[in-house]
Protein backbone atom coordinates (compact mmCIF):
# COMPACT_ATOMS: atom_id res chain seq x y z
CA UNK A 1 0.00 0.00 0.00
CA UNK A 2 2.84 2.34 1.13
CA UNK A 3 4.77 1.61 -2.44
CA UNK A 4 1.77 1.89 -4.23
CA UNK A 5 1.58 5.28 -2.70
CA UNK A 6 4.81 5.95 -3.59
CA UNK A 7 4.70 4.85 -6.73
CA UNK A 8 1.61 7.00 -7.60
CA UNK A 9 3.30 10.60 -5.51
CA UNK A 10 6.17 10.14 -7.65
CA UNK A 11 4.34 9.47 -11.05
CA UNK A 12 2.03 12.39 -10.51
CA UNK A 13 4.77 14.67 -11.67
CA UNK A 14 4.64 12.81 -15.31
CA UNK A 15 1.23 12.80 -15.87
CA UNK A 16 1.56 16.75 -17.32
CA UNK A 17 4.76 15.89 -19.97
CA UNK A 18 2.75 12.60 -20.94
CA UNK A 19 -0.44 14.59 -22.06
CA UNK A 20 1.34 17.44 -23.57
CA UNK A 21 2.96 14.57 -25.53
CA UNK A 22 0.05 13.25 -26.33
CA UNK A 23 -1.33 16.61 -27.56
CA UNK A 24 1.03 17.20 -29.26
CA UNK A 25 1.11 14.28 -31.52
CA UNK A 26 -2.31 14.34 -31.96
CA UNK A 27 -1.68 17.81 -33.25
CA UNK A 28 0.72 17.56 -35.97
CA UNK A 29 -0.74 14.25 -37.09
CA UNK A 30 -4.05 16.71 -37.84
CA UNK A 31 -1.79 18.93 -39.20
CA UNK A 32 -2.42 21.59 -36.83
CA UNK A 33 1.32 22.34 -36.26
CA UNK A 34 3.39 22.60 -39.88
CA UNK A 35 5.86 20.05 -40.25
CA UNK A 36 8.35 22.85 -40.86
CA UNK A 37 7.82 24.41 -37.37
CA UNK A 38 7.94 21.14 -35.09
CA UNK A 39 7.76 17.29 -35.86
CA UNK A 40 5.27 15.02 -34.27
CA UNK A 41 6.83 13.64 -31.54
CA UNK A 42 6.57 10.03 -33.62
CA UNK A 43 8.98 11.50 -35.89
CA UNK A 44 11.46 12.20 -33.61
CA UNK A 45 11.10 9.09 -31.70
CA UNK A 46 11.49 7.66 -35.99
CA UNK A 47 15.20 10.11 -36.35
CA UNK A 48 16.29 8.97 -32.45
CA UNK A 49 15.75 5.29 -33.40
CA UNK A 50 17.47 5.68 -37.42
CA UNK A 51 20.49 7.76 -36.21
CA UNK A 52 20.62 4.74 -32.90
CA UNK A 53 20.75 2.01 -35.48
CA UNK A 54 23.72 3.67 -37.11
CA UNK A 55 25.65 4.57 -33.96
CA UNK A 56 25.51 8.23 -34.56
CA UNK A 57 23.59 9.59 -31.94
CA UNK A 58 26.07 7.77 -28.82
CA UNK A 59 29.21 9.26 -30.65
CA UNK A 60 27.75 12.56 -30.59
CA UNK A 61 26.74 12.01 -26.92
CA UNK A 62 29.60 10.39 -26.22
CA UNK A 63 31.15 13.52 -27.72
CA UNK A 64 29.46 16.13 -25.56
CA UNK A 65 29.69 14.48 -22.02
CA UNK A 66 33.22 13.60 -22.67
CA UNK A 67 33.89 17.56 -23.12
CA UNK A 68 31.21 18.87 -20.56
CA UNK A 69 32.65 16.14 -17.92
CA UNK A 70 36.44 17.35 -18.27
CA UNK A 71 35.41 21.03 -18.77
CA UNK A 72 33.62 20.50 -15.48
CA UNK A 73 36.71 18.51 -13.82
CA UNK A 74 39.43 20.89 -14.55
CA UNK A 75 37.13 24.12 -13.77
CA UNK A 76 35.58 22.61 -10.92
CA UNK A 77 38.86 21.55 -8.53
CA UNK A 78 40.81 24.94 -9.68
CA UNK A 79 37.39 26.72 -8.43
CA UNK A 80 37.39 24.27 -5.56
CA UNK A 81 40.70 24.58 -4.26
CA UNK A 82 40.93 28.52 -4.54
CA UNK A 83 37.86 28.29 -2.74
CA UNK A 84 39.00 26.37 -0.39
CA UNK A 85 42.78 28.43 -0.33
CA UNK A 86 40.45 31.84 0.30
CA UNK A 87 38.11 30.65 2.51
CA UNK A 88 40.93 29.43 4.59
CA UNK A 89 43.58 31.95 4.54
CA UNK A 90 42.89 35.90 4.58
CA UNK A 91 46.57 36.37 2.80
CA UNK A 92 45.19 34.44 0.02
CA UNK A 93 42.13 35.99 -0.22
CA UNK A 94 43.47 39.21 0.03
CA UNK A 95 45.50 39.06 -2.90
CA UNK A 96 43.07 37.24 -5.01
CA UNK A 97 39.24 37.61 -4.09
CA UNK A 98 39.29 41.30 -5.89
CA UNK A 99 40.56 40.01 -9.05
CA UNK A 100 38.71 36.69 -9.34
CA UNK A 101 35.15 38.78 -8.36
CA UNK A 102 36.08 41.53 -11.18
CA UNK A 103 36.37 38.23 -13.54
CA UNK A 104 33.02 36.98 -12.57
CA UNK A 105 31.37 39.96 -14.12
CA UNK A 106 32.31 39.24 -17.58
CA UNK A 107 29.99 36.73 -19.39
CA UNK A 108 31.59 33.87 -20.12
CA UNK A 109 30.48 33.29 -23.01
CA UNK A 110 31.22 36.65 -24.38
CA UNK A 111 34.55 35.28 -24.48
CA UNK A 112 33.64 33.01 -27.52
CA UNK A 113 35.42 35.32 -30.33
CA UNK A 114 38.33 35.57 -28.30
CA UNK A 115 38.35 32.13 -27.37
CA UNK A 116 38.01 31.06 -30.98
CA UNK A 117 41.01 33.36 -32.08
CA UNK A 118 43.18 31.65 -29.22
CA UNK A 119 42.03 28.04 -29.50
CA UNK A 120 40.40 27.38 -33.13
CA UNK A 121 37.25 25.22 -32.90
CA UNK A 122 39.22 22.47 -31.13
CA UNK A 123 38.57 20.55 -27.50
CA UNK A 124 40.53 23.51 -25.92
CA UNK A 125 38.57 25.78 -26.86
CA UNK A 126 35.20 24.27 -25.37
CA UNK A 127 36.86 22.45 -22.83
CA UNK A 128 38.31 26.28 -21.73
CA UNK A 129 34.96 28.04 -21.91
CA UNK A 130 33.22 24.94 -19.62
CA UNK A 131 35.78 25.10 -17.36
CA UNK A 132 35.60 29.03 -16.86
CA UNK A 133 31.89 28.61 -16.41
CA UNK A 134 31.66 26.43 -13.57
CA UNK A 135 34.42 27.79 -11.94
CA UNK A 136 32.19 30.58 -10.72
CA UNK A 137 29.93 29.25 -9.18
CA UNK A 138 32.20 25.94 -7.32
CA UNK A 139 34.55 29.31 -6.48
CA UNK A 140 32.00 31.42 -4.70
CA UNK A 141 30.00 28.95 -3.19
CA UNK A 142 32.98 27.25 -1.51
CA UNK A 143 34.01 29.99 -0.13
CA UNK A 144 30.97 30.95 1.43
CA UNK A 145 30.21 27.80 2.23
CA UNK A 146 33.81 27.66 4.40
CA UNK A 147 33.32 31.89 5.46
CA UNK A 148 30.18 31.21 7.23
CA UNK A 149 30.88 27.85 9.18
CA UNK A 150 29.50 28.12 12.83
CA UNK A 151 32.24 30.34 14.54
CA UNK A 152 31.15 28.47 17.87
CA UNK A 153 31.71 25.33 16.66
CA UNK A 154 35.15 26.51 15.10
CA UNK A 155 36.16 27.64 18.97
CA UNK A 156 34.55 24.40 20.21
CA UNK A 157 37.35 22.35 18.28
CA UNK A 158 40.04 24.57 19.18
CA UNK A 159 39.16 24.04 22.69
CA UNK A 160 39.45 20.43 22.40
CA UNK A 161 42.97 20.06 21.20
CA UNK A 162 41.97 19.36 17.58
CA UNK A 163 44.82 19.68 15.06
CA UNK A 164 44.66 22.30 12.01
CA UNK A 165 43.64 18.96 9.75
CA UNK A 166 41.37 17.60 12.28
CA UNK A 167 39.50 21.08 11.87
CA UNK A 168 39.24 21.13 8.68
CA UNK A 169 37.99 17.32 7.98
CA UNK A 170 36.11 17.21 11.35
CA UNK A 171 34.16 20.87 11.50
CA UNK A 172 35.10 23.22 8.40
CA UNK A 173 34.71 21.24 5.51
CA UNK A 174 31.21 19.64 6.70
CA UNK A 175 29.76 22.42 7.43
CA UNK A 176 30.68 24.01 4.20
CA UNK A 177 29.19 21.11 1.53
CA UNK A 178 25.93 22.26 2.09
CA UNK A 179 26.86 25.81 0.19
CA UNK A 180 29.59 23.76 -2.14
CA UNK A 181 26.67 21.28 -3.15
CA UNK A 182 24.50 24.68 -4.07
CA UNK A 183 27.38 25.38 -6.28
CA UNK A 184 27.80 22.11 -7.35
CA UNK A 185 23.85 21.82 -8.62
CA UNK A 186 24.20 25.43 -10.14
CA UNK A 187 27.92 25.03 -12.11
CA UNK A 188 26.13 21.64 -13.80
CA UNK A 189 23.46 23.90 -15.31
CA UNK A 190 25.82 25.93 -16.59
CA UNK A 191 28.00 23.30 -17.70
CA UNK A 192 25.34 21.86 -20.05
CA UNK A 193 24.42 25.52 -21.10
CA UNK A 194 28.11 26.68 -22.00
CA UNK A 195 28.48 23.51 -23.94
CA UNK A 196 25.68 23.80 -26.36
CA UNK A 197 26.73 27.12 -27.03
CA UNK A 198 30.38 26.19 -27.93
CA UNK A 199 29.37 23.37 -29.71
CA UNK A 200 26.48 25.05 -31.85
CA UNK A 201 29.03 28.00 -32.81
CA UNK A 202 31.75 26.13 -33.25
CA UNK A 203 32.90 22.19 -33.31
CA UNK A 204 32.98 19.19 -35.81
CA UNK A 205 31.24 17.18 -33.45
CA UNK A 206 28.76 16.62 -30.47
CA UNK A 207 25.63 17.14 -29.97
CA UNK A 208 25.53 20.74 -30.50
CA UNK A 209 27.22 19.91 -33.89
CA UNK A 210 24.78 17.48 -34.86
CA UNK A 211 21.61 20.15 -34.18
CA UNK A 212 23.52 23.06 -36.56
CA UNK A 213 23.80 20.54 -39.37
CA UNK A 214 20.39 19.02 -39.21
CA UNK A 215 19.23 22.81 -39.22
CA UNK A 216 21.32 22.65 -42.59
CA UNK A 217 19.58 20.07 -43.79
CA UNK A 218 16.40 20.87 -42.89
CA UNK A 219 15.91 17.81 -40.67
CA UNK A 220 13.96 19.55 -37.92
CA UNK A 221 13.19 16.23 -35.96
CA UNK A 222 17.18 15.61 -35.43
CA UNK A 223 17.11 19.59 -34.13
CA UNK A 224 14.40 18.42 -31.50
CA UNK A 225 16.25 15.20 -30.45
CA UNK A 226 19.25 16.87 -29.74
CA UNK A 227 17.54 19.61 -27.56
CA UNK A 228 15.75 16.88 -25.69
CA UNK A 229 18.71 15.19 -25.08
CA UNK A 230 20.71 17.90 -24.09
CA UNK A 231 17.66 17.99 -21.29
CA UNK A 232 17.74 14.61 -20.73
CA UNK A 233 21.92 14.85 -19.67
CA UNK A 234 20.88 18.07 -17.86
CA UNK A 235 18.41 16.14 -15.79
CA UNK A 236 20.80 13.28 -15.39
CA UNK A 237 23.52 15.19 -14.08
CA UNK A 238 21.06 16.99 -11.39
CA UNK A 239 20.01 13.50 -10.40
CA UNK A 240 23.75 12.49 -9.50
CA UNK A 241 24.08 15.61 -7.37
CA UNK A 242 21.14 15.09 -5.55
CA UNK A 243 22.13 11.49 -4.76
CA UNK A 244 25.42 13.01 -3.76
CA UNK A 245 23.56 15.55 -1.61
CA UNK A 246 21.30 13.02 0.19
CA UNK A 247 24.54 10.19 1.00
CA UNK A 248 26.63 13.37 2.19
CA UNK A 249 23.90 15.79 3.85
CA UNK A 250 22.16 12.79 5.60
CA UNK A 251 22.98 14.74 8.80
CA UNK A 252 21.04 17.91 7.65
CA UNK A 253 17.07 18.23 8.70
CA UNK A 254 15.98 18.93 5.18
CA UNK A 255 17.38 15.06 4.08
CA UNK A 256 15.92 13.62 7.01
CA UNK A 257 12.22 13.69 5.39
CA UNK A 258 11.23 10.50 4.26
CA UNK B 1 51.77 19.43 43.49
CA UNK B 2 52.93 21.72 40.87
CA UNK B 3 51.97 25.06 39.71
CA UNK B 4 51.67 25.90 36.85
CA UNK B 5 50.75 29.31 35.56
CA UNK B 6 49.01 30.67 32.77
CA UNK B 7 50.36 33.69 31.55
CA UNK B 8 53.78 35.23 30.46
CA UNK B 9 54.26 37.86 33.17
CA UNK B 10 55.84 36.89 36.42
CA UNK B 11 52.84 35.75 39.16
CA UNK B 12 52.57 38.76 41.76
CA UNK B 13 52.86 37.98 45.25
CA UNK B 14 49.13 36.04 46.04
CA UNK B 15 47.41 38.64 47.90
CA UNK B 16 44.58 36.73 48.60
CA UNK B 17 41.70 38.96 49.65
CA UNK B 18 38.03 37.93 50.19
CA UNK B 19 34.93 40.33 50.04
CA UNK B 20 32.18 39.26 52.06
CA UNK B 21 31.89 36.06 54.23
CA UNK B 22 35.51 34.85 55.45
CA UNK B 23 36.33 31.71 52.92
CA UNK B 24 36.23 28.33 54.44
CA UNK B 25 37.24 24.76 52.89
CA UNK B 26 34.63 23.34 50.71
CA UNK B 27 32.71 20.85 52.10
CA UNK B 28 33.11 17.48 51.30
CA UNK B 29 30.25 15.28 50.92
CA UNK B 30 32.58 12.35 49.73
CA UNK B 31 35.65 12.22 48.00
CA UNK B 32 35.91 10.44 44.06
CA UNK B 33 39.47 10.36 43.91
CA UNK B 34 42.18 12.12 45.78
CA UNK B 35 43.29 14.40 42.96
CA UNK B 36 39.92 14.77 41.00
CA UNK B 37 39.71 18.03 41.10
CA UNK B 38 42.21 21.16 40.85
CA UNK B 39 42.83 24.45 42.55
CA UNK B 40 42.99 27.92 41.17
CA UNK B 41 43.97 31.38 41.83
CA UNK B 42 43.19 34.63 39.81
CA UNK B 43 46.03 37.16 41.47
CA UNK B 44 45.75 40.32 41.01
CA UNK B 45 43.79 39.37 36.85
CA UNK B 46 43.02 42.42 34.84
CA UNK B 47 41.24 42.07 31.58
CA UNK B 48 40.92 45.22 29.01
CA UNK B 49 39.85 44.99 25.62
CA UNK B 50 41.66 47.87 24.11
CA UNK B 51 40.56 51.20 27.03
CA UNK B 52 37.96 49.33 28.28
CA UNK B 53 38.51 47.31 31.47
CA UNK B 54 36.29 44.42 32.27
CA UNK B 55 37.97 42.78 34.86
CA UNK B 56 39.67 45.19 37.51
CA UNK B 57 42.46 43.23 39.40
CA UNK B 58 40.17 40.62 40.27
CA UNK B 59 41.29 37.62 42.88
CA UNK B 60 39.96 34.92 43.72
CA UNK B 61 40.96 31.63 45.25
CA UNK B 62 39.03 28.35 44.34
CA UNK B 63 40.38 25.08 46.68
CA UNK B 64 40.35 21.83 44.49
CA UNK B 65 36.69 19.95 44.05
CA UNK B 66 34.73 22.87 45.03
CA UNK B 67 31.46 24.16 42.94
CA UNK B 68 31.61 28.01 42.88
CA UNK B 69 28.62 29.87 41.48
CA UNK B 70 29.48 33.29 39.55
CA UNK B 71 26.71 35.39 39.06
CA UNK B 72 26.61 39.23 37.97
CA UNK B 73 24.27 41.18 35.86
CA UNK B 74 25.16 40.70 31.69
CA UNK B 75 28.67 42.97 31.26
CA UNK B 76 29.66 42.27 34.34
CA UNK B 77 32.47 40.77 33.59
CA UNK B 78 31.58 36.82 34.64
CA UNK B 79 32.02 35.76 31.34
CA UNK B 80 35.06 36.71 30.87
CA UNK B 81 36.23 35.46 34.20
CA UNK B 82 35.64 32.01 32.67
CA UNK B 83 36.96 32.57 29.51
CA UNK B 84 40.53 33.33 31.09
CA UNK B 85 40.22 30.63 33.38
CA UNK B 86 39.42 28.13 30.51
CA UNK B 87 42.75 30.12 28.52
CA UNK B 88 40.55 31.50 25.57
CA UNK B 89 41.95 34.43 26.97
CA UNK B 90 45.04 35.83 28.45
CA UNK B 91 45.11 38.26 30.82
CA UNK B 92 46.04 42.21 30.81
CA UNK B 93 48.25 41.75 33.55
CA UNK B 94 47.74 39.40 36.83
CA UNK B 95 48.36 35.72 36.81
CA UNK B 96 46.14 32.85 37.12
CA UNK B 97 47.73 29.86 39.00
CA UNK B 98 46.91 26.51 38.74
CA UNK B 99 47.49 23.35 41.40
CA UNK B 100 46.83 19.81 40.11
CA UNK B 101 48.91 17.08 41.32
CA UNK B 102 49.30 14.61 38.79
CA UNK B 103 48.02 16.52 35.74
CA UNK B 104 49.84 15.56 32.50
CA UNK B 105 48.58 17.53 30.14
CA UNK B 106 47.79 21.08 30.89
CA UNK B 107 45.13 21.71 27.61
CA UNK B 108 43.18 18.77 29.06
CA UNK B 109 43.14 20.77 32.57
CA UNK B 110 39.81 22.44 32.19
CA UNK B 111 37.01 21.78 29.82
CA UNK B 112 34.04 24.31 29.41
CA UNK B 113 30.40 23.76 28.91
CA UNK B 114 28.66 26.58 27.11
CA UNK B 115 24.97 27.70 26.45
CA UNK B 116 24.57 26.19 22.88
CA UNK B 117 25.39 22.95 23.17
CA UNK B 118 27.73 23.27 20.01
CA UNK B 119 27.56 19.78 18.77
CA UNK B 120 28.37 18.66 15.18
CA UNK B 121 25.43 18.28 12.99
CA UNK B 122 26.70 16.36 10.94
CA UNK B 123 28.22 13.41 13.91
CA UNK B 124 26.20 11.76 15.47
CA UNK B 125 25.76 11.48 18.86
CA UNK B 126 28.53 9.10 19.84
CA UNK B 127 30.99 10.65 17.63
CA UNK B 128 30.47 13.83 19.51
CA UNK B 129 31.45 12.71 22.52
CA UNK B 130 34.42 11.29 20.85
CA UNK B 131 35.39 14.71 19.94
CA UNK B 132 36.61 15.14 23.92
CA UNK B 133 38.43 11.81 24.06
CA UNK B 134 40.85 12.68 21.07
CA UNK B 135 43.55 11.44 23.36
CA UNK B 136 42.57 7.98 23.50
CA UNK B 137 44.54 5.70 20.58
CA UNK B 138 42.54 3.51 20.25
CA UNK B 139 39.19 3.72 17.94
CA UNK B 140 37.37 0.81 19.86
CA UNK B 141 38.22 2.55 23.18
CA UNK B 142 37.03 5.71 22.47
CA UNK B 143 33.59 4.36 21.28
CA UNK B 144 33.36 2.52 24.64
CA UNK B 145 34.27 4.84 26.53
CA UNK B 146 31.78 7.66 24.69
CA UNK B 147 28.62 5.22 25.23
CA UNK B 148 29.43 4.81 28.91
CA UNK B 149 30.19 8.65 29.43
CA UNK B 150 26.55 8.86 27.49
CA UNK B 151 24.88 6.61 29.81
CA UNK B 152 26.12 7.93 32.59
CA UNK B 153 24.13 10.84 31.33
CA UNK B 154 21.15 8.61 31.21
CA UNK B 155 21.44 9.08 26.93
CA UNK B 156 22.42 5.06 25.76
CA UNK B 157 19.96 4.37 23.74
CA UNK B 158 20.50 7.95 21.41
CA UNK B 159 24.38 7.34 20.52
CA UNK B 160 23.48 6.77 16.88
CA UNK B 161 21.09 9.49 16.69
CA UNK B 162 21.49 12.94 14.15
CA UNK B 163 22.17 15.79 17.33
CA UNK B 164 19.09 17.16 15.04
CA UNK B 165 16.43 14.85 16.68
CA UNK B 166 16.88 15.87 20.12
CA UNK B 167 15.50 18.12 22.46
CA UNK B 168 16.96 21.35 23.63
CA UNK B 169 17.90 19.49 26.83
CA UNK B 170 19.10 16.11 25.85
CA UNK B 171 21.64 17.87 23.16
CA UNK B 172 23.19 19.41 26.21
CA UNK B 173 23.16 16.56 28.27
CA UNK B 174 25.75 15.52 25.21
CA UNK B 175 27.69 18.51 25.20
CA UNK B 176 28.17 17.62 29.18
CA UNK B 177 28.91 14.27 28.30
CA UNK B 178 31.86 15.25 26.35
CA UNK B 179 33.04 17.84 28.44
CA UNK B 180 33.31 15.22 30.89
CA UNK B 181 35.19 12.67 28.35
CA UNK B 182 38.50 13.70 29.26
CA UNK B 183 38.37 13.82 32.65
CA UNK B 184 38.80 17.57 33.33
CA UNK B 185 40.08 19.03 36.26
CA UNK B 186 38.24 21.96 36.38
CA UNK B 187 34.77 22.19 34.64
CA UNK B 188 33.75 25.60 33.33
CA UNK B 189 29.99 26.06 32.64
CA UNK B 190 29.12 29.30 30.64
CA UNK B 191 25.05 29.50 31.59
CA UNK B 192 24.29 25.81 30.18
CA UNK B 193 21.04 25.87 31.38
CA UNK B 194 19.87 29.42 29.97
CA UNK B 195 18.36 27.93 27.17
CA UNK B 196 16.46 25.26 28.86
CA UNK B 197 12.74 25.13 30.28
CA UNK B 198 12.24 25.38 33.76
CA UNK B 199 11.54 21.62 34.28
CA UNK B 200 14.24 20.28 31.96
CA UNK B 201 16.75 22.63 33.88
CA UNK B 202 15.83 21.63 37.12
CA UNK B 203 16.56 17.73 36.14
CA UNK B 204 19.84 18.96 34.64
CA UNK B 205 20.76 20.51 37.39
CA UNK B 206 20.42 17.60 39.19
CA UNK B 207 22.46 15.48 37.19
CA UNK B 208 25.21 18.22 37.37
CA UNK B 209 25.23 17.73 41.00
CA UNK B 210 24.98 14.09 40.67
CA UNK B 211 28.05 13.71 38.00
CA UNK B 212 29.92 16.51 39.99
CA UNK B 213 29.57 14.51 43.27
CA UNK B 214 30.65 11.35 41.42
CA UNK B 215 33.80 12.87 40.19
CA UNK B 216 35.30 15.35 42.28
CA UNK B 217 36.00 17.98 39.39
CA UNK B 218 36.12 21.48 40.18
CA UNK B 219 32.84 23.32 39.01
CA UNK B 220 32.76 26.64 38.57
CA UNK B 221 29.11 27.83 37.08
CA UNK B 222 28.71 31.21 35.80
CA UNK B 223 24.42 32.37 35.80
CA UNK B 224 22.49 34.92 36.18
CA UNK B 225 19.88 32.88 37.63
CA UNK B 226 20.43 33.41 41.62
CA UNK B 227 18.07 30.03 42.79
CA UNK B 228 20.67 28.15 40.26
CA UNK B 229 23.65 29.45 42.36
CA UNK B 230 22.39 28.73 45.27
CA UNK B 231 20.84 25.37 45.02
CA UNK B 232 24.16 23.87 43.59
CA UNK B 233 27.15 25.85 44.64
CA UNK B 234 29.39 25.36 47.51
CA UNK B 235 29.80 29.49 47.20
CA UNK B 236 28.28 31.75 46.08
CA UNK B 237 30.80 34.93 44.22
CA UNK B 238 29.22 38.25 43.16
CA UNK B 239 31.01 40.19 40.24
CA UNK B 240 29.97 43.81 39.96
CA UNK B 241 32.17 45.88 37.58
CA UNK B 242 34.46 43.43 37.13
CA UNK B 243 35.72 42.59 41.02
CA UNK B 244 33.91 40.60 43.50
CA UNK B 245 31.21 42.23 45.65
CA UNK B 246 30.13 39.57 47.46
CA UNK B 247 31.61 35.75 48.15
CA UNK B 248 29.20 34.05 49.91
CA UNK B 249 29.01 30.35 51.48
CA UNK B 250 26.33 28.43 51.12
CA UNK B 251 26.74 25.38 53.77
CA UNK B 252 23.57 23.51 53.52
CA UNK B 253 23.78 20.12 53.17
CA UNK B 254 23.12 17.79 49.97
CA UNK B 255 20.88 17.19 48.53
CA UNK B 256 19.66 20.18 48.81
CA UNK B 257 15.66 20.84 48.51
CA UNK B 258 14.47 23.06 46.15
CA UNK B 259 12.17 26.03 48.09
CA UNK B 260 13.34 25.48 51.60
CA UNK B 261 13.68 28.70 53.97
CA UNK B 262 17.52 28.33 53.92
CA UNK B 263 17.41 28.57 50.68
CA UNK B 264 15.26 31.06 50.37
CA UNK B 265 16.95 33.49 52.67
CA UNK B 266 20.36 33.17 51.11
CA UNK B 267 18.89 33.66 47.63
CA UNK B 268 17.29 36.98 49.24
CA UNK B 269 20.81 38.07 50.53
CA UNK B 270 22.21 37.58 47.12
CA UNK B 271 19.31 39.39 45.00
CA UNK B 272 19.15 42.55 47.55
CA UNK B 273 23.31 43.10 47.13
CA UNK B 274 22.69 42.26 43.31
CA UNK B 275 19.53 44.62 43.03
CA UNK B 276 20.08 47.04 45.97
CA UNK B 277 23.53 48.07 44.19
CA UNK B 278 22.13 48.96 40.77
CA UNK B 279 19.55 51.57 42.21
Amino acid sequence: MTALARFVRQGVGWILPLLLLVVWEVAARLGEIPKNILPAPSDVGAALWKLSVSGEIFRHIYVSSWRALTGFAIGGSIGFALGLANGLSDASRAVSDTTLQMVRNIPHLALIPLVILWFGIDEEAKLFLVALGVFFPIYINTLHGIRTVDPQLIEMGRIYGMSRIALFVKVILPGALPSIFVGLRYALGIMWLTLIVAETISASSGLGYMAMQAREFLLIEVVVLSILIYALLGKLADSAARLLERVFLKWHPAFQLQ
Amino acid sequence: MNIALRDAQPAFSPQVRFEGAPFLAAPKVQAPAPDAGAAFAFQGVRKAFGPKAVLHGLDLTVPAGAFVAVIGKSGCGKSTLLRLLTGLDAPTSGAIAFEASGAKDPARLTRVMFQEPRLLPWARVVANVEVGLSHLRSKAERRRTALSLLADVGLADRADEWPSVLSGGQRQRVALARALASRPRILALDEPLGALDALTRIEMQQLLERIWLQQGFTAVLVTHDVAEAVALADRVVLVEEGRIALDLEIPLPRPRRRGSPELARLEGVILEKLLGSAA
